[in-house]
């Protein structure tokens, strides 16, 4: 198992995803000997897990069953532990691609939070890309560093505990594209400029807050970025339901009883059809963040 | 370890690339071709000069479709403005404030005026543009600049610029798939390096394209496709280097059942024989029409009718270089056969290698964007993918999806089922003129997205399932009819 290579059959030391029952799943680290409490029982990681193929039914010892998964930065993205406010797969994807990260890319971020978009990106320009993370936190830096190891994809990876607004990225010259998601990326749209290659890149910075993106636009406007663009895309889930509905009554019909040869239904035996349709959830993120992408022209030396 | 080259030759514009043209929002691929006339936004042009310069370089329209690359720092915002108004109260519109006529700007044209002093002249000449706010001047200028700045830009290809400009110009074409929701697919699919991936798409290849970009030329694609030939329009424009379409594979979906049946053949045994086979009823044929042909030429020569005669000349002719000419026939249609017989070869070679391929049921991904009814052909094509593996199916319309997820709930083998669309939404921030772009898209399409896991084990449960489906596929079926 690693974020950035599937793998068939369940190994010790993996993270698996056991996925419990609709949109409920939780993380688990694969230990010979080791046990995972479910709702449905326990999961002995050296009988029900080790040696098992992803995807297949485990059953537990209460006699329920679950799904062992592999991990993919997106089931990651809905299961690993906050330290922040996270990226959400959406967001991320759009990201992805108005950065035109692919594998090979070279790529800086910060901050890199609790890594939701890391391993995303990670898998994205493996297995010749490289990451440089940039987290002013020190516990956090050092916590998502654990991570990547544990996910096997350390080797794509550089995690700095500095301050991108102060220090920048730790790199220069050699960036296809930098991401920002800090209080005030203004400040640090200089060093996501000095991080990039000569030859140009994109680069995005997310922000919640208007007046950011406002601040923002202008650091990028006034440091030679062209194609300046703000957007925002929600995600709309549809929940597929059949729903009943009801047919009135409207009485005796006279001019249905003009024809004596018809046999008659009562409406009763019609009350209600079925239609097979779609509802929205009844609450839904209505913002995460604007996103605001540019391009870094080429620059003369 | 990040030092990667920044080698400037990477970024040299080369004859045959493939490369896109943007002026503004407006996109379109071509390939560079010296020599050769391109229209773009209403304008002709020749690539000729963009030969040796770099990507991303601006290019200035001159005379006679010869482009010249802008030079640095052109000065841009310029514009000689002379002081604002502070509200519209005395602008009136009696289409009177601009002085020039179309005639004078076309003159103005004429005398080889660029696009900036052609703007400088339409405000000298405007009687409301001073006593417009600074924001509308602004406007103003960057429409006029829009209008007449023969500017265009060269860049490189890639998913993003491909996808905006498909959904630009030729949503059609790619069954209204919009970029942000294309962006969805590729994540929700996982595409990535050193996986085996699954398309079916009839959207001119960008998909394919897109999918095989994040893949950067490692593990191996799949296409799926329906009918005659596999349709690539769009992964040409992406200019991918040549090694790129080692990893591509094609199979066609009308074999589909024969492979899922195990009844495809692609030994190369039996295709030879196979081939054999054909290519000797070919040769018979053409034999026998070689023999009829002479044969009514012959009888023609025989009767020598007063008609005829009148002909002799011709066929008098004809006879001396007929055994000569029927020699370069044969020899032309040996060589037409051989070469088909080659093509043939190939194809049948790349059509067992796509089949291994898939025999082993072990994809990792599988993305499917059609005009096509996506149900049976996801339903089909889900027998591939190894358990816990993700899926997504693009559609157009709704309903098409809802009996997807339908099948799904009730055959089983999939979880995290979700039917999801996008909305997106463009800002204008400009300082204290901040706020959504007024147009905005109507719908990007829906998606169907969810992870294979293993089928049932245990016998009961499978028995049972073998039975329920069944009855379900008759009760689907009755209602289609």
């Amino acid at each position: 198992m690693s974020f950035v290579e599937y793998s068939d059959c369940i190994q010790d030391g993996d993270v698996a995803i056991v996925y419990l029952g609709h949109e409920s799943m939780t993380p688990v680290k694969v230990k010979r000997g080791a046990q995972t409490q479910t709702r449905y029982g326990v999961i002995r990681h050296s009988t029900d897990l080790i040696g098992q193929r992803y995807g297949s039914k485990v059953t537990c010892s209460k006699g329920g069953w679950v799904y062992v998964l592999h991990p993919t930065p997106e089931l990651w993205t809905v299961n690993l532990p906050h330290r922040t406010q996270i990226l959400y797969t959406t967001d991320i994807a759009t990201i992805t691609m108005m950065l035109e990260l692919k594998p090979g890319s070279v790529v800086c971020e910060s901050g890199t939070g609790s890594g939701s978009l890391s391993h995303a990106i990670l898998r994205t320009i493996a297995p010749t890309g490289h990451l440089h993370t940039v987290e002013f936190h020190q516990q956090r830096s050092e916590k998502v560093l654990e991570e990547f190891k544990e996910h096997r994809v350390d080797h794509l990876v550089t995690v700095r505990n500095q301050d991108a607004c102060k220090d920048g990225f730790g790199v220069t010259g050699v960036a296809d594209a930098v991401f920002l998601d800090i209080p005030s990326p203004w400040e640090a749209v200089r060093h996501a400029k000095a991080a990039m290659k000569k030859s140009g890149g994109r680069v995005c910075s997310f922000s919640p807050c208007i007046e950011q993106v406002q601040k923002t636009c202008e650091a990028f406007s006034d440091q030679g970025f062209e194609d300046i663009t703000s957007i925002e895309v929600l995600l709309r889930v549809h929940d597929v339901r059949t729903v009943y509905l009801p047919l009135p009554d409207f009485g005796p019909d006279p001019s249905a009883q003009i024809q004596p040869d018809s046999t008659i239904t009562p409406p009763q035996n019609h009350a209600s059809i079925a239609v097979k349709t779609t509802i929205p959830p009844r609450d839904v993120q209505g913002h995460t963040g604007y996103l605001t992408f540019a391009t870094k022209p080429r620059t003369q030396l | 370890m990040g030092d990667t080259v920044d080698d400037d030759s990477l970024y040299t514009i080369k004859e045959g690339d493939y490369v896109v043209l943007k002026r503004g929002d407006v996109f379109k691929a071509v390939q560079i071709q010296t020599k050769k006339k391109v229209v773009f936004e209403k304008q002709w042009f020749f690539l000729d000069n963009a030969v040796g310069q770099l990507y991303s370089t601006t290019f200035e329209l001159a005379s006679g479709g010869i482009l010249q690359p802008r030079k640095p720092k052109d000065p841009e915002c310029s514009t000689d403005t002379k002081g604002a108004g502070t509200d519209n109260r005395n602008i009136q519109d009696d289409g009177k404030s601009q002085k020039l006529t179309r005639d004078d700007i076309e003159t103005l044209k004429e005398q080889g005026l660029k696009g900036q002093e052609i703007i400088q002249q339409l405000i000298d000449n405007s009687s409301t543009f001073k006593d417009k706010t600074e924001y509308a001047q602004d406007k103003y200028i960057k429409k006029k600049k829009k209008k007449y700045e023969n500017i265009v830009t060269i860049l490189k290809p890639s998913c993003r610029i491909l996808a905006m400009m498909y959904h630009g110009r030729e949503p059609g074409k790619i069954c209204h798939l919009r970029y942000d929701t294309l962006a969805q697919m590729l994540t929700l699919a996982n595409i990535h390096a050193n996986s085996k991936v699954l398309v079916f798409e009839t959207c001119a290849g960008l998909v394919l394209g897109s999918v095989m970009e994040r893949m950067g030329g490692f593990g191996s694609v799949i296409q799926m496709y329906p009918g005659g030939g596999p349709v690539r329009a769009g992964v040409e424009s992406f200019g991918f280097p040549a090694h790129f379409h080692d990893m591509l594979h094609e199979f066609p979906i009308c074999h589909l059942n024969a492979l899922i049946a195990g009844t495809l053949d692609t030994t190369a045994k039996d295709l030879s024989a196979d081939l054999k086979e054909s290519d000797m009823a070919a040769e018979v044929k053409t034999e026998a029409e070689v023999k009829t042909e002479a044969e009514v030429k012959t009888e023609a020569e025989q009767k020598g009718s007063p008609e005829e005669q009148s002909m002799e000349t011709n066929s008098g002719a004809h006879e001396s270089l007929v055994p000569k000419k029927e020699e370069e026939e044969e020899k032309r249609r040996e060589a037409k056969a051989q070469e088909k017989k080659v093509k043939q070869e190939e194809k049948r070679k790349k059509l067992a290698a796509a089949a291994s391929l898939l025999e082993g049921r072990d994809a990792d991904g599988l993305v499917i964007a059609s005009r096509f009814n996506p149900c049976p052909v996801l339903m089909a094509l889900l027998k591939f993918l190894s358990p816990s593996r993700p899926f997504v199916v693009y559609s157009q319309y709704k309903e098409c999806l809802i009996e997807c997820y339908t099948k799904l709930k009730e055959q089983g083998g999939t979880v995290n089922l979700k039917l999801t669309d996008y909305w997106l939404r463009h800002y204008q921030v400009l300082p204290n003129r901040t706020h959504p772009v007024l147009l905005m898209s109507g719908g990007g399409g829906y998606l169907l997205s969810g992870t294979t896991v293993a089928a049932e084990r245990s016998k009961p449960a499978a028995s049972r399932r073998d039975e329920e489906p069944a009855a379900k596929r008759q009760k689907v079926t009755e209602t289609e009819g």
